[in-house]
């Protein structure tokens, strides 16, 4: 039951923000006790449910541009899984910290518009 | 020239959120905005830009068995409702506030990360979304 919830918030933080709601399951599951590599792998499969009700549901209001998703997702797919490569040879603090401060000056300049 | 520009960056904010363990939509979002969507199309846009990264990602972990499926059932299911009462109010926010609040978002997600690169964590697995 505890499981259904956590789905119920990330969905919820899912629709809300555009995202899938990872940030929210993969700790969540980790605390109800599995390992975090199940934890991200069952995560990642749950987040399709959630990115396909979202685009249903948004696509009702006529929200979605199909041809920009392809566009972005289909060499996103490729890039994740070089991405991904590289990560297991790759633990840079400085990077981490570097792409942090890219996302905060993102963050920064979306709040003040 | 914006075809060019979408695949680009797509193909960047993949790197960056196998790379770094964060999901792709946070870096969706503020790329489509660039693209010159507003808020709520980008939003929407990057959920479905989600669906082929999950469909990958779950593809290659499914063959390690690592997918604990009955828990992807009632995640779902909790999702789905989750998901009408988020895009809801998604809907009744202005494109304007909804972006600061995104962009509020941005900003808790870069301390988390910093917060990793200070205890001097690995980046953990890839989360799109």
């Amino acid at each position: 039951m505890a499981v259904v919830f956590i789905g119920l918030f990330a969905g919820f933080y899912g629709a809300l923000f555009g995202v899938g709601g990872g940030t929210i399951i993969v700790p969540a599951l980790i605390w109800l006790g599995q390992r975090p590599r199940v934890a991200a792998a069952t995560s990642l499969a749950a987040i399709g449910i959630t990115a396909v009700a979202g685009a249903v549901f948004y696509a009702w209001y006529g929200e979605v541009r199909v041809l920009y998703a392809l566009l972005v997702g289909i060499p996103a797919a490729a890039g994740a899984l070089l991405g991904t490569a590289f990560q297991q040879r790759l633990h840079n603090r400085v990077l981490t910290g570097l792409f942090a401060v890219l996302l905060a000056t993102i963050g920064l300049k979306l709040v003040i518009g | 020239m914006t075809i060019v520009l979408a695949i680009a960056i797509g193909a960047v904010a993949g790197v960056l959120a196998g790379l770094f363990g964060v999901g792709g939509g946070i870096l969706f979002v503020p790329a489509l905005l660039m693209l010159g969507l507003d808020q709520h199309q980008a939003e929407a846009t990057s959920l479905l830009a989600i669906v082929p990264v999950v469909l990958v990602g779950s593809w290659r972990q499914s063959r390690y068995g690592n997918i604990r499926w009955a828990a992807v059932w009632k995640l779902g299911l909790g999702s789905l409702c989750g998901v009408v009462v988020g895009g809801l109010l998604a809907e009744r926010l202005a494109p304007g506030s909804l972006q600061r609040l995104f962009g509020v978002l941005m900003i808790a997600i870069a301390l988390e990360l910093g917060w990793r690169a200070l205890r001097g964590d690995r980046a953990s697995e890839p989360r799109p979304g």
